[in-house]
């Protein structure tokens, strides 16, 4: 392997659109994700999440624009390909007769350079449960069993598509483990959700997808610039409540403090807020899209 | 190949632990033979110049149970696994689409070989049916023929088939008639003749006749090639609209 074959994006895309009769569900998005790193697609139900994935998992034809999924078109792509990545549909029930293991054997034998039955389950934790039926499996624990299922072919990228929806909170940790252990296996992990906590915890980038197009991306941390958002004050004075919304408030605190110990009133009920991460997606995913278009987009 | 082995070794499994699976394709067919040779026993009816009803109801039954562990068991599984998302799952990996048809196939295959033993040693040993060990070859080359044929119509009605739900009762609808006028369940000699007419536009009957044939101990007995071949065109009907009409993915959500 040499330099540039790593420097290679896992997954391109440009201008991506698809099409359902007249509904476009995905609207020309840009995006490439790099080798090694966890990507998260994030946005709410019916953005175009779904679509993306599955055209990038060669599962639906796109309308227009290109991609390349390990250098391949995912529409042109063969086994060989098929057996460089692991998908984890969005809802799928495994065989409830079969056990944990077994279902791992079962897919193991569908690829050339398996990983070993026995790391996989330990992998995903379930090693107690290895032998119980998947039908008598929590939903939690058939999550992750699904999970394993995509990772027996050692794979180099992985899609995760809602790995958690559904979840109780204990559930949605011990499946966050897994994924992010998936980080020292070295792999590639494009994920979907729709909660923001999810991308922040496990996602290296992250892109926000709103009405069929990319709002925001960038690193958990610093998307939707955070930093230079409005700080809301609200205080209830001698008029009654007020808000304040300031881009400096360490100058507006001061003068309105200030104010107050002159005129003697008090400020009951003082808060000082920044936008969380959850309001800055919210933000951005309730907007129409056109008043938040991260991209020039030509409209029909 | 491997895979092939790998992929019906699964199936396998899955489906002996599955109980509708094995009620509707295993015990089934054993009640309904239990039933109709125990009360019609002692009869005798107007067929091949006149046998013992039992000797007309054991061919008949394996006739069901073939057709039960192909068609009607091959429909309602991968309907079922089609909604729950395994086919697409499985269309994921390397797998060939070929090895996952075929292993099913097979799996049914091998249920409708064992059903034949079944039902032929439960014939010789409650109502004294010979096993017609002569006609064995005749008898395999028909049952898989036959089995073939059923397994293809078999995934072909999947794509008639929109939900798990509606799996049984259309699969149910279709067959449960076709047995009856087919005389599977009522001996041939006390239909109308305008039913039989009726039924042998469809392949149930054309299988039933060569089935029996095949097991007929002695005289005419032996491979019925015009039946046969009617069968084997249904089953080449059944793939090409397989080929064209089978889905993947699910049809809700």
């Amino acid at each position: 392997m040499n330099r540039s074959f790593l420097a290679e994006p896992v997954i391109s895309i440009k201008g991506l659109r698809k099409s359902y009769g007249d509904t476009e569900a995905v609207r020309g998005i840009d995006l490439e994700v790099n080798r090694g790193e966890i990507f998260a697609f994030l946005g709410p139900n019916g953005a175009g999440k779904t679509t993306t994935v599955e055209i990038l998992e060669g599962y639906r034809k796109r309308s227009g624009g290109e991609v390349a999924v390990l250098g391949m078109d995912p529409e042109r792509a063969g086994r060989e390909w098929r057996g460089r990545i692991g998908i984890v549909l969005q809802s799928c029930r495994l065989d409830p007769y079969l056990t944990a293991r077994e279902s791992l054997e079962l897919y193991a034998g569908y690829y050339a350079h398996p990983r070993p039955v026995d790391e996989v389950i330990e992998l995903v934790g379930l090693a107690g449960k290895a032998d119980e039926r998947t039908g008598k499996l929590s939903g939690g624990q058939q999550r992750r069993l699904d999970v394993g299922m995509a990772l027996v072919g050692d794979p180099e990228l992985l899609f995760l598509d809602e790995p958690t929806t559904g979840f109780d909170p204990a559930a949605r940790r011990q499946a966050w483990e897994a994924i992010a252990g998936l980080r020292e296996l070295g792999k590639t992990v494009f994920l979907t959700t729709h909660y923001m906590d999810e991308a922040q915890r496990l996602a290296d980038r992250v892109a926000i997808l709103s009405g069929g197009r990319v709002v925001a991306r960038g690193a958990p941390e610093e998307l939707g610039d955070r930093d230079s958002q409005p700080t809301v004050i609200t205080y209830r004075g001698p008029g009654g409540e007020v808000s304040l919304t300031t881009t400096t408030p360490v100058e507006t605190l001061n003068e309105l403090t200030g104010r107050a110990l002159a005129e003697g009133f008090a400020l009951d009920g003082l808060e000082v807020k920044r936008p969380s991460l959850e309001d800055v997606y919210l933000e951005l995913t309730e907007q129409p899209a056109n008043g938040a278009v991260e991209q020039e987009v030509p409209q029909p | 190949m491997n895979m092939l082995i790998h992929q019906l070794r699964y199936d396998q499994k899955a489906f002996w632990r599955n109980p509708a699976s094995v009620f509707f394709t295993v015990a089934f067919p054993v009640v309904l033979l239990l039933i109709f040779a125990t009360v019609f026993n002692g009869q005798t009816i107007e067929v091949d110049g006149g046998i013992e009803i039992t000797a007309y109801y054991v061919p008949a039954i394996i006739t069901l149970a073939v057709i039960s562990a192909t068609m009607q068991s091959l429909a309602m599984s991968l309907v079922i696994a089609r909604e729950d998302g395994r086919l697409k799952r499985g269309r994921g990996t390397p797998m060939p689409a070929w090895v996952f048809i075929a292993g099913r196939v097979g799996n049914s295959i091998v249920v409708a070989l064992l059903m034949l033993g079944v039902i032929a040693l439960l014939g010789r040993v409650l109502y004294d049916v010979p096993i017609p060990w002569d006609e064995l070859p005749a008898i395999v080359v028909t049952l898989i023929i036959g089995a073939a044929a059923f397994s293809c119509l078999g995934i072909a009605l999947t794509a008639l088939i929109p939900s798990q739900d509606a799996a049984a009762p259309i699969v149910n609808a279709l067959l449960l008639p076709l047995y009856f006028l087919s005389g599977i369940f009522i001996p041939d000699d006390e239909l109308p003749s305008g039913v039989i007419e009726f039924a042998n536009h469809f392949p149930i009957r054309d299988f039933f006749q060569a089935f029996f044939t095949a097991y007929l101990p002695g005289g005419d007995s032996g491979l019925d090639w015009g039946n046969l071949a009617v069968v084997a065109i249904w089953g080449v009907a059944g793939l090409l609209l397989a080929i064209r009409f089978f889905r993947w993915t699910p049809r809700s959500g």
